[in-house]
């Protein structure tokens, strides 16, 4: 794995690196009933070494079905948690000691987050003015009324909203303009980094694209720099330059999304692709997948693909499979390693 | 002979503030083994058209006019015991979260079991033969095992697998399905969907499938209505409907689905969203966000009307008449 992170973090744009990022939950029970029944503590490794960076202005999303880790990863590079082991660092300094330091507000300016739930994420006591302005009072970037005021029309402004949507709440408002909110609450500190945690799964297509379109212009306009989390690969092909896909706390392919869409190497990676339903096939099925993504509290040995994939044999049963370069993308998968697939 | 027929099916909420109109003149049929898509946005009504045929409209809600056909027979105007029969027995339902349509203080053997005998005549050891030969039917390795888990014991896709064998347990002619695979991962989705399509075709059920995933549609059903703001704006085959959109609406909808294959570098939006039921515009209730406005889409309802070159698809929109005009 340190291979292929030196090589990553020799690139100097990249604004986002993260290198062996691992976050590991306690989930043991209580401490008198682990006694009484002698039972070992429990770890969940639910991101387990994912190393990748972002380019400056550019998106990465991270694919991957329920419970492979990809918010977990979100929560780390915001700082809603500290990892277990591994770093991550934005714009060349190691966030997680900055997290920790006197210095955690300013980095915090420069890095926000998009949740999914645009109903829970919104304080419904508050006016419009007070969510997307809290931001800005609370790192003291405006002085007067007039000012939050001004900036904060400004800000909905951006987003497709006006200044007679100041004084409402966000009841009065639908689940696409509710995100439209929380994007311009997110950008009201004039971040470089934003991560979207499955930004538009909460919503339908028709005003999904709203949102996806207004975040693309965003991104030209500002040059920010995206993590985008999604579950759905139509939406992730419209949105990203790169591409991650997750199986249970790893990254198992990192590839430019041209790359990745067109010529996919990991069993894992095509068998996700195969499964979306195609528009223009009518009445064509799917290549059903055998099995389950399994329990991460006890995850397969070797390659934790191994019991679904079709290629697997004694190696990846036995033995992890690590990131490696292959073919001008990163793959951690013994098959393609061989030439077998 | 249709299966199922609905005509006219108008669904009111009553309060203090006074009616809402949720679903205004629903009509449509499926015929016996076929399966009818029914999509459309959230507060579209999809899933109180699904509701209102298997009688679990919740109060307020209640059906103020129209007709619900089962076999020819009306079923909306049944008493509660009479309904319980018939569901069950004649329409199966199969819901979103397969955790909360199942108990989890009894295993998934009695479920089926109990279900089996409400509904056909048969001993304990008879039912428990057939819930072991569902539960093979739908998938589920180790079936004589598994017959005594509990739910909790069951991963999502797995449940949902018994969530359809109790569906199918009394051999019911006609299955709806709101939103069967939306809690489910899309590697999970392909598994069920498949299984829904191949059993529904074996045993000769009927399926109505709501969903707001054009892509599921796509690949399973044979005939789609589209809804909007509680009626329906486009019913036809999903070639058609999928391929050569007629209604503004659906194809604004099918633009804004990000594709697969073509490449776009803005996806196509419908600006606004749907209205509340509130404040439903008059007319064509799609009018104040439709690109090819016509003076009279605010002044009257379109009705459900046959199209030109398309002999199973039938649009509600006024231009429509333009087109037949020009022609």
């Amino acid at each position: 794995m340190s291979n292929s992170t030196e090589s990553l973090t020799s690139s100097k744009s990249s604004l986002i690196v993260a290198d062996d990022l691992a976050k590991f939950f306690d989930v043991s029970a209580p401490w008198l009933s682990r006694v009484i029944e002698r039972k070992p503590r429990q770890i969940l490794k639910a991101v387990d070494g994912v190393s990748f960076a972002i380019e400056k202005g550019t998106t990465l999303a991270l694919v991957g079905e329920s419970g492979c880790g990809k918010s977990t990863i979100a929560r780390l590079l915001v700082g809603l948690y500290t990892p277990t082991r591994g770093k991550f660092s934005f714009d060349g300094q190691d966030a997680h000691t900055i997290f920790k330091s006197d210095n955690a507000k300013a980095l915090r300016r420069r890095i926000q987050m998009i949740f999914q739930d645009p109903y829970a994420s919104l304080n419904p006591r508050w006016t419009v003015e007070s969510i997307v302005g809290e931001p800005l009072r609370e790192h003291q970037l405006v002085t007067n009324v007039n000012e939050l005021q001004s900036q904060v029309t400004t800000l909905l402004e951006s987003v497709g909203l006006s200044s007679q949507d100041l004084s409402k709440y966000p009841h009065q408002f639908s689940g696409g303009q509710r995100q439209r909110i929380s994007i311009a609450r997110a950008l009201a500190t004039a971040p470089e980094f934003l991560v979207c945690d499955e930004p538009t799964s909460a919503l339908d297509v028709s005003v999904q694209a709203q949102v996806l379109n207004i975040m693309k212009d965003l991104q030209r306009a500002r040059g920010l720099t995206y993590l985008f989390i999604s579950h759905n690969l139509a939406v992730v092909r419209h949105v990203s330059d790169k591409v991650g896909v997750m199986y249970l706390g790893q990254i198992v392919e990192l590839a430019d999304k041209h790359a990745l869409f067109g010529n996919p190497q990991h069993p894992y990676t095509r068998m996700l692709l195969d499964a979306i339903p195609q528009l223009k096939k009518t009445g064509h099925s799917r290549t059903p997948v055998q099995g389950e993504v399994p329990n991460p509290l006890h995850p397969p040995s070797g390659c934790s693909f191994h019991p679904r994939c079709p290629l697997a044999w004694e190696r990846c049963k036995t033995e992890r499979p690590s990131l490696l370069n292959l073919k001008g993308i990163q793959i951690a998968c013994h098959a393609v390693e061989e030439g077998r697939h | 002979m249709s299966l199922l027929e609905v005509k006219n099916l108008v669904v009111e909420f009553t309060g203090r503030r006074g009616t809402l109109r949720a679903l205004d003149g629903v009509s449509f049929a499926i015929a016996p083994g076929e399966i009818l898509g029914i999509v459309g946005e959230s507060g579209a009504g999809k899933s109180l058209t699904g509701a209102s045929i298997i009688g679990l409209l919740e109060p307020p809600g209640h059906i103020a006019d129209g007709e619900v056909i089962l076999n020819g027979q009306r079923i909306d105007n049944l008493t509660s015991d009479e309904m319980r029969s018939i569901r069950g027995r004649k329409i199966g339902a199969i819901f979103q979260d397969p955790l909360s349509s199942l108990n989890p203080l009894f295993s998934i053997g009695q479920q089926i079991i109990e279900t089996i005998q409400a509904h056909i005549p048969m001993t304990h050891a008879q039912a428990r033969q057939r819930a072991i030969g569902l539960l093979e039917d739908t998938g589920i390795p180790a079936a004589e095992e598994r017959i005594d888990h509990y739910p909790h014991q069951f991963s999502g896709g797995m449940r949902q697998r018994v969530v359809i064998a109790l569906a199918l347990a009394a051999q019911p002619e006609l299955i709806v399905a709101d939103e069967p695979t939306t809690a489910l991962d899309v590697s999970i989705q392909a598994q069920i969907i498949g299984l829904l399509k191949n059993i529904c075709h074996e045993k000769g059920a009927a399926v109505m499938l709501i969903t707001h995933d054009m892509g599921v549609i796509a690949e399973t059903c044979d005939r789609v209505a589209v809804m909007y703001a509680g009626r329906i704006v486009e019913i036809g085959s999903v070639q058609q409907v999928i391929n050569q959109p007629q209604h503004p609406y659906t194809t604004g909808l099918m633009a804004s689905i990000p594709d697969m294959e073509i490449e776009r570098d803005r996806l196509n939006q419908i600006d606004g969203a749907m209205p509340r039921l509130n404040a439903i515009p008059t007319g064509c209730a799609f009018n104040p966000r439709c690109s090819q406005v016509l003076k009279k889409c605010s002044q009257s309802k379109p009705e459900l009307k046959a199209v030109q070159g398309f002999p199973q698809t039938q649009v509600a929109c006024w231009l429509q008449d333009n087109h037949t005009g020009d022609a």
